[in-house]
């Protein structure tokens, strides 16, 4: 039987709650992304950013509430390497990368291909798959930096190279915690020249603080608040929005 | 990088040389001539051999994945136990009872006929079988319920630690069926020879050496595939891996159930050469014991873990012989300068190549402060 | 149990004096009327005839002699001897100085040599133990009393039933008469030829009687012939067994909380170290057993410098081995794990090491063997308790664990130190940047989780061997503990170590205590694998991230 399709989103969360011991972490949280959007979401500290991306990424389970993946993967009942396989790639708040690993083989890992222990073992190199880790050293500017170990890599670099191993993935949507974090304004350029090249042909959720940043990708923006979406729309409309300022913009 | 570096191709070419040499350098000289090697010291050497490669096999889940088994000397035991069952299966009627299939032990105990435990370990194969699959049935079952539950870094240490500690206790009971206290021992035969006549010495010796061989290709091929990237990745990072859409659970039990009958085999060779095998092999302290070899040696570098298994056991052999007393303030003491001065090794002294250190927090959700309970960030 | 008891005594000896005048009146005259001297008694003993021996030893409860309990006692010992030429009786006494029976005055010219014991057998024994009801039962020593009345309940001879009567109309002492009436309603139960209604009271005496003896006197009147006192006999048995099952469970309970008191002490500084600091100190272990040997020299000291101390060792041995684990815990925080702060894989493997270290340096200084303790007069001794029996040692390790807990909680929940401990646990930076001195919270507190562990040690000292390997045998149970508990939670280590003792002493009798600790570990393993974090764990982003 074929799955039924619940909706025509790529992400799809409704009435998503959560707590730890107590803390309210999401109260109803609701969300729908299309195919091929990018969403920034900002919201103060304790919003529950980090939180809503664990739990699409299976990292935490939700106490109730729907979370649904291009219409038909409950995500609620999955865990993250079949979340990973199902074509979500996700970056962390702060860069994790495999620091004894080269760049290229950071990018060899993350690169699209059989997962099962087997077939890894057997794996071999193949000219495809250098064509694609080429393109991605290219797009990230860390050609130069091909045999370097990732641990030696600067934070900006680390972030890149995160992005890029999202990139090797090829997922259908990616998740992106702050990625432009403790980095310089060349930096900062950069990166949202990068994602904004990668959103062409990819979903991508973005989570920053930044609002300058933000502005510059110019895109819609969620607003979350204590676990909830407080406002949606683009910039201009939710930088007017009272509330948006009183709880967020203002401070 | 190739399986079979440079390295690697010494250090086989080296094992291989020596499983052919020590025996005739033993056996075919005469006892006046420099070249010979007596046959104390070819058991000795086959003995370092077998710790060689559980130091191989520990280095594969600790060194490469991060697991740090404190529970090794446990599949090591197992695999002794499988064939000194076998070698107390050919003492037939020339034990102290004359019985032709119970063991001594089971006649002074009462037992009238075979366990069912015990059947089959008068075949060489199957008891070399069972020296694989049951250390690696134990690791894939303990494995299973474990690395699914994601219980990692020191928690998995202690739990590894109290498996071994609970075997221990269980072969000491009598009620186990395997000698109790006493454990097995008085061997006579293996494969028809007379265990402790210089030729069988000599050819134990050389299948030390050459299961040595064995496990470190098979290691190697491991380490260098993408597989073992895989490996060195959850070691660094495994929420990263998990991320990318690996099964870290499932590549964490397979080279966990490859390392413990990596184990098992060596434990299989060294019951012969030493004549026993009792529960205190499988005390705690030999897990750790073996730990430190790997450590000595620097982790992640097989090569390494194997010469450091040689070296601090020929360091125990002569403080032993020489300053009993000394021994374990000098082994303590490795312990500590080890971990606090050299986390690479002994390589570490010769490296000029600095390279990220293993085991320090690396920034990011995944690192091991969220896994377990550490006071500094 | 004790208010019925005493309640049941007069019905009882009304019912032995009125049911049984002609009885008693029939066995006083069987009895040997010839009260005398003893000189025909004391002939008796030289025949060398068990069958005479006990004849004599019949006569002799009979007869006036003053060394009659002397001799009995000695006959019991095999210290009675006869000449058998002169036909005369002597025993030994304690020095092994040879008395004439009769007069009890030394006996002078005779040589051991010349001399043959008095042989017991079987027989004989009985004749001693019905004698030694009917003259202990008129001793002036209560306790002789109570044993002698024991003695009657086990040997129900009908013939000592008016001595039993006797003492019962002069007894004064609860316990005794409660004996004394068991002992009564004994002979009456099993008196096939009694009233069926008297006999059915004595079962009744009886089954209120818990021991050993009751139920095995109830046991005979159940397998013996059918009739409604075989049917009292077997409900009083079952209610007799039932309450021995809830007592001994209730024992086992106990002796489950004293070992999960002993886990507790043992485990409660690692859930400091380890589960506040995060630091994993294989040596914890060795810090328990360097809190054992400071109490050994602390004895041995005492025992030269203020003997007259000694009874007062523990109290000057737990402050010593606080002070003496806590100062070792400190160098070794200062010396080695401030280094490793964020390896804990490392950690361990160092603290192994220095657990090495540790254990040889005690074995040098002090040897391997074990190394004697001893326990002050008020860690010494039993005490019922119901049906319970209480050792005093094992109930002061159980106050004393629950105090140490309690000052622990104390320290860390209104103390600046605690304050401070907790701030550094919650969020470092955070403490850092308020002025804490991380470094030296880490010491301190460090300090305070070796120093709680060597208090343990003088407490383990009472119950199990010093020796260097004292430690080891804690260090995984510790562990465990810790894990089982819920790492970071006092309440939670006070809880696993208490349930963990309970199981294991509730198990023991079932299994043995090997297969039993076994199969807690197995349980165990299996439970951090469903619950890595343990009973009462802390959830969510705080410990995740």
């Amino acid at each position: 039987m074929p799955p039924l399709k619940l909706t025509q989103s790529l992400l799809y969360l409704d009435g998503v709650s959560v707590a730890f011991d107590g803390f309210k972490a999401l109260r109803g949280l609701s969300l729908s992304l299309d195919d091929g959007e990018m969403r920034a979401i900002i919201g103060p500290n304790g919003a529950g950013k980090t939180t809503m991306m664990d739990i699409i990424t299976g990292k935490t389970r939700p106490d109730s509430g729907e979370v649904l993946f291009g219409g038909t993967h409950d995500l609620t009942t999955m865990d993250e390497a079949e979340i990973a396989n199902l074509g979500i790639g996700r970056k962390f708040q702060k860069p994790t990368v495999f620091d004894n690993h080269t760049v290229e083989d950071n990018l060899l890992l993350a690169l699209k291909a059989a997962r099962g222990i087997w077939s890894v073992f057997v794996a071999r190199r193949h000219a495809a798959g250098n064509a694609r880790i080429d393109d991605i050293l290219g797009l990230t500017g860390l050609g130069d930096a091909r045999s370097t170990l990732a641990g030696g890599l600067s934070h900006g670099q680390k972030q890149w190279l995160e992005i890029g191993m999202l990139l090797a993935q090829d997922p259908k949507l990616l998740l992106v915690d702050e990625p432009v974090a403790g980095m310089t304004d060349a930096e900062t350029a950069k990166t949202a020249t990068m994602l904004k090249h990668i959103a062409r042909d990819h979903s991508v959720v973005v989570v920053e603080h930044d609002m300058d940043f933000v502005r510059s990708l110019n895109v819609k923006i969620t607003v979350l608040h204590e676990g909830a979406v407080l406002a949606e729309g683009p910039l201009d409309v939710i930088s007017a929005d009272p509330r948006v300022i009183e709880v967020y913009l203002g401070r | 990088m190739s399986a079979l570096n440079r390295p690697a191709q010494i250090f086989i070419g080296l094992l291989v040389l020596g499983a052919v040499l020590v025996p005739w350098l033993s056996l075919a000289t005469s006892p006046a001539s420099h070249l010979h090697i007596p046959e104390y010291v070819v058991t000795l050497v086959g003995k370092f051999l077998c710790y060689a490669l559980l130091a191989v096999a520990l280095d594969l889940v600790w060194g490469y994945c991060g697991i740090l088994s404190l529970g090794h000397a446990a599949f090591f035991a197992l695999g002794g136990y499988a064939m000194g069952m076998y070698l107390m299966r050919q003492i037939g009627v020339r034990g102290v009872y004359g019985n032709p299939t119970l063991p001594d032990f089971m006649v002074f105990l009462g037992i009238k006929s075979l366990p069912l435990t015990w059947w089959g370990f008068n075949h060489f194969a199957y008891a070399m079988l069972m020296a694989l699959l049951v250390p690696g049935l134990l690791a894939f079952i303990f494995g299973w319920f474990t690395f699914r539950a994601r219980v990692s870094g020191v928690y998995l240490s202690i739990i590894t630690q109290a498996l071994t500690y609970a075997l221990m206790l269980s072969f000491f009971r009598n009620a186990m069926g395997f000698g109790g206290n006493n454990g097995l021992t008085d061997f006579k035969d293996i494969m028809g020879f007379r265990i402790d006549a210089p030729t069988t010495r000599a050819a134990l010796f050389s299948a030390s050496a050459l299961a040595l061989v064995l496990g470190f290709i098979i290691a190697r091929l491991i380490v260098t595939s993408k597989f073992g990237k895989v490996l060195v990745a959850i070691r660094d990072s495994e929420a990263r891996v998990r991320f990318l859409g690996y099964r870290v659970d499932r590549y964490k039990l397979a080279v966990f159930t490859i390392s413990a009958m990596m184990a098992g085999l060596a434990g299989a060779l060294y019951v012969p050469q030493v004549g026993i095998i009792n529960p205190s092999e499988f005390a705690p302290q030999n897990s750790i014991e073996a730990v430190i070899w790997v450590a000595v040696g620097g982790r992640g570098t097989l090569i390494g873990a194997a010469l450091g298994a040689i070296l601090v056991n020929f360091g125990k052999s002569w403080f032993t012989g020489a300053l009993p007393n000394v021994w374990l303030f000098a082994l303590g003491t490795l312990f500590v300068l080890v971990t606090l001065l050299l986390p690479r090794g002994l390589p570490g002294l010769f490296s000029r190549k600095p390279r990220p250190l293993k085991g320090l927090p690396s920034p990011g959700p995944s690192s091991p402060i969220g896994e377990e309970p550490h006071a500094a960030s | 149990m004790f208010r019925i008891a005493v309640v049941s005594v007069s019905p009882v000896s009304r019912a032995l004096r009125a049911g049984l005048g002609a009885i008693v009146a029939l066995l006083i005259c069987a009895a040997p009327a010839s009260a005398g001297h003893g000189d025909e008694a004391l002939a008796r003993f030289t025949t060398d005839r068990f069958a005479d021996t006990a004849e004599g030893i019949k006569a002799l409860v009979a007869s006036h002699l003053a060394t009659k309990d002397a001799i009995l006692q000695a006959l019991g010992e095999g210290r009675l001897y006869f000449d058998p030429v002169r036909k005369q009786v002597y025993f030994k006494d304690i020095k092994g100085r040879l008395d004439d029976a009769k007069t009890g005055a030394p006996a002078a010219g005779v040589t051991a040599d010349a001399l043959k014991t008095v042989r017991v057998s079987n027989l004989v024994r009985s004749a001693l133990q019905d004698a030694r009801g009917s003259t202990g039962l008129t001793s002036s020593d209560p306790a002789k009393r109570l044993a002698a009345a024991h003695d009657a309940f086990r040997s129900h001879d009908p013939a000592a039933l008016a001595a039993i009567d006797a003492a019962l109309a002069k007894e004064k002492s609860p316990q005794v008469r409660r004996a004394l009436a068991a002992a009564g309603a004994a002979i009456i139960a099993l008196n096939s030829k009694a009233a069926d209604q008297d006999r059915l009271q004595a079962v009744a005496v009886i089954g209120k009687q818990n021991d050993a003896a009751a139920i095995s006197l109830l046991s005979q009147l159940r397998d013996g012939p059918k009739g409604d006192v075989q049917a009292a006999a077997a409900s009083a048995l079952a209610r007799l067994q039932m309450q021995a099952a809830v007592w001994s469970g209730l024992q086992n309970i106990w002796y489950g909380l004293s070992y999960g008191s002993v886990l507790l002490l043992a485990a409660v500084g690692l859930a400091i170290t380890f589960g506040v600091i995060g630091v994993i100190n294989m040596a914890h272990g060795e810090m328990v057993m360097l809190g054992a040997y400071t109490t050994y020299v602390v004895q041995q000291w005492l025992d030269i410098a203020h003997p007259d101390w000694l009874g007062a060792s523990l109290f000057i041995a737990i402050p010593a081995a606080f002070i003496v684990s806590g100062l070792v815990g400190m160098a070794i925080e200062r010396g080695i794990i401030r280094f490793l702060y964020g390896r804990p894989l490392e950690t361990l493997l160092a603290t192994f090491g220095l657990s090495l270290i540790l254990q040889q340096a005690v074995r040098t200084l002090f040897g391997a063997d074990n190394r004697d303790v001893v326990s002050p007069y008020f860690m010494r001794g039993t005490f019922p308790l119901g049906g319970l029996s209480i050792t005093f040692g094992r109930m002061w390790i159980i106050v004393f664990a629950l105090l140490v807990f309690a000052a622990l909680q104390l320290v860390l929940r209104a103390t600046p130190f605690g304050l401070k401990i907790r701030a550094v646990t919650q969020n470092r930076r955070m403490a850092s940047a308020m002025g804490i001195d991380t470094n030296r919270i880490d010491a301190l507190a460090f300090g305070l989780g070796s120093g709680i562990a060597g208090i343990a040690g003088v407490a383990l000292s009472q119950i199990d061997n010093v020796s260097p390997n004292l430690g080891q045998s804690y260090i995984i149970d510790s562990f465990m503990v810790v894990v089982f508990g819920g790492v970071g939670n006092l309440w939670g280590t006070m809880v696993a170590a208490m349930s963990l003792g309970v199981a294991n002493k509730l198990i023991e009798p079932f299994v043995g205590a090997v297969l039993g600790k076994i199969i807690i570990l197995v349980l165990l393993i299996l439970f951090i694998q469903r619950r890595p974090r343990g009973l009462f764990a802390l959830k969510g982003r705080a410990v995740e991230a």
